[in-house]
């Protein structure tokens, strides 16, 4: 069946991105089109979710190419539900650009860039390839290392660095294992592979293969062992790119692991307790290493890798209700993460500094800005009824019934610290007297209402959505059970790609 | 740095080489060839030219900024590749015509994908080059 719909995110992106590209030195012209773009691949991508969601697995054949030979591209709830909320975040990240990102950097291509970020982010999400899924993990790094240097100051270049040596790394495990995995069964399309895989004799090498994988997508996601590029990187590079990394970046590395260890490998107790552990420790020192921090930034980029570690837990336990809680909290996740870089922009429009120490008054100054943002932070630290409440009850059911205690305990010292976390950015960067009144830089009141309202309203729009989230989870409990059942049992996702 | 062997060498090489760039581009899709390598060879061309006459005449006899051509590259190799949408075909489809042209053989969108995969190339690799020889001088 050819549902040509399944790539239209990707092809709009692509599309935005070379008209930007023409438009090389006309910067308003290409923040126009940047919006436009991300709107129209915003209404594909609810088109497509409000599609799967009602009816069945769509797939299609690229260059008209049968399913196991050809790439083919399958959108199921799991995928489809990704790429809306990457159109969402596009959304709100193109806007916030708008006045969040200098001139200098759009003139060296900063949105025709990001826009290859975008298309690269949805192709990694629809496509049922696994060597097509590297492809587009190439993508992403490419454009994702463009971003970061993009400006060549000293410390971005030292962050990127260690992004760049670290991914790479990541990349040749992820190649090496789709190699060794060809090698064995001669087929490179999933589907096919979660067929194939089940009739090899010798399963030490089949485990073998899997640690590649998880070494590749464990260093992509930041997680424990290798996880230090990211807090090391996240803070240089200006905060709409920030937002885009830390809210979808390493997520690709989760889908990943999602998607292989569901579909291809189905973990065995050795692989679940590996991946339990480094759950745990992952937790422990993204919450540890946050509590240090005095830059906003870096506090947020360790609490990325503390809050990843309770989604592979999610994974571990690979129970249904487990999957649940992972994926609610995934999405969750997503949401919040990226406005918390967004608003570290703004704070840094309003302060010219995200050091706590320096911060201040902001509350005194701008009550309502404040409020919105006391709406990311509760959400944040999971207090009910917003979003980050519901996964959590889910994730300690499914420790429960798993008798995994050391995981719980693992969630409640994470849970702790951000809650501790939220409370101390609360007082010190909105209710704490301003100390040094005289080196206040308010870039923000200066600036016309159009470009306030820009770098506003995605804070507000991701802010609603968290509260949707929050408010309607039972709907969100509905569309996370669906891609729990995908996820549990995978044969309708084979049944719709090789159609037998 | 001027030398005359090489100048003349390069008036004869310059068109065979373009020449044999389009000729590895044409026959890409069965045989050995294709936009890639015909862009390589293409620059390759321009880069002789720059190292015999100097950067500033070879991007004269260019006319256009090498950097220009990657947006146009990209359009051709996209378009092709969405063309079959319209055809009802999934995307990337092949669609050929169905009478060989002379010289050229037969007309499909690989063809269309292959010039914006040399266009891209000649701009991406004219674009490094000069950028770098322009600084050093």
């Amino acid at each position: 069946m050819t549902a040509n719909i399944i790539i239209a995110t990707v092809l709009v992106h692509l599309f935005t991105a070379l008209l930007q590209l023409t438009f090389w030195r006309k910067t308003i012209t290409q923040r126009v089109l940047s919006v436009a773009g991300s709107l129209t691949g915003f209404a594909f991508a609810l088109g497509l979710f409000e599609r799967v969601r009602t009816g069945p697995i769509l797939t299609m054949n690229a260059a008209n190419w049968e399913a196991p030979f050809g790439i083919v591209f399958v959108a199921d709830q799991l995928s489809v539900t990704f790429v809306l909320l990457t159109a969402i975040v596009a959304l709100a990240v193109s806007i916030f650009s708008a006045t969040g990102v200098g001139r200098a950097r759009m003139l060296y291509g900063y949105f025709p860039i990001f826009h290859f970020l975008i298309m690269g982010l949805n192709g990694a999400f629809l496509t049922g390839d696994i060597f097509n899924l590297y492809v587009w993990f190439e993508v992403i790094i490419i454009s994702s290392f463009v971003l970061l240097t993009l400006g060549g100051r000293k410390a971005q270049l030292e962050g990127a660095v260690k992004y760049m040596a670290l991914n790479i790394l990541a990349s040749t495990f992820f190649l090496t294992g789709i190699g060794i995995l060809y090698g064995i069964t001669g087929s490179l399309n999933m589907a096919d592979l979660s067929q194939k895989i089940q009739w090899v004799e010798n399963q030490a090498i089949i485990n073998l293969t899997a640690m590649f994988f998880l070494i590749g997508f464990g260093i992509k996601a930041a997680l424990f062992p290798l996880y230090f590029w990211l807090p090391s990187s996240y803070h240089t590079p200006p905060s709409a790119v920030a937002a885009v990394f830390g809210g979808l970046l390493t997520k690709v590395g989760i889908y990943g692991f999602f998607r292989v260890f569901t579909l291809i490998f189905v973990p065995d107790d050795f692989i679940k307790a590996v991946l339990m552990g480094i759950a745990v420790m992952t937790i422990l020192t993204g919450a540890f290493g946050a509590i240090i921090k005095d830059n906003i930034r870096r506090i947020f980029s360790y609490l990325i890798v503390c809050h990843l570690g309770f989604v592979i837990g999610g994974l571990a336990l690979f129970t249904k209700i487990a999957f649940i809680g992972a994926v609610f909290y995934l999405i969750h996740d997503i949401m919040v993460k990226t406005n918390l870089f967004l608003m570290a922009g703004l704070i840094r429009h309003l302060r010219g500094t995200m050091n706590m120490s320096k911060l201040g008054g902001l509350y005194a100054q701008y009550p309502k800005l404040s409020l919105l943002m006391a709406v990311v932070l509760f959400s944040l630290a999971g207090i009910p009824p917003l979003s980050g409440f519901w996964p959590k009850v889910y994730l300690f059911d499914g420790g429960y019934q798993g008798n995994d205690y050391l995981y719980i305990g693992g969630i409640i010292i994470g849970s702790f610290i951000t809650l501790y976390l939220v409370a101390r950015i609360w007082s010190e960067v909105f209710w704490k007297r301003a100390a040094t009144d005289d080196f206040v830089v308010d870039r923000f009141k200066s600036l016309q209402w159009h470009r306030k309202t820009l770098l506003v309203l995605p804070i507000c729009l991701l802010a609603c959505s968290s509260l949707f989230i929050g408010l309607n989870a039972e709907y969100i409990i509905q569309i996370a059970d669906k891609i729990a059942g995908e996820m549990a049992d995978p044969s309708p996702y084979i049944e719709a790609v090789l159609g037998k | 740095m001027k030398s005359t062997i090489l100048q003349t060498a390069t008036r004869y090489l310059h068109p065979i080489l373009l020449l044999f760039s389009v000729f590895l581009l044409l026959r890409g899709h069965y045989f050995p060839g294709g936009g890639f390598v015909g862009g390589l060879v293409a620059s390759i061309a321009f880069v002789l030219h720059s190292v015999a006459y100097g950067t500033h005449s070879s991007m004269k006899i260019l006319r256009y900024k090498p950097l220009s051509m990657i947006p146009i590259g990209l359009g051709v190799a996209s378009l092709s590749m969405f063309l079959p949408v319209f055809f009802g075909y999934p995307v990337m489809t092949g669609l050929w015509l169905d009478d060989p042209v002379p010289v050229i053989g037969t007309v499909g969108t690989a063809l269309f994908f292959d010039i914006g995969v040399y266009l891209v190339v000649i701009g991406v690799v004219l674009t490094i080059l000069f950028t770098i020889s322009l600084e050093t001088h």
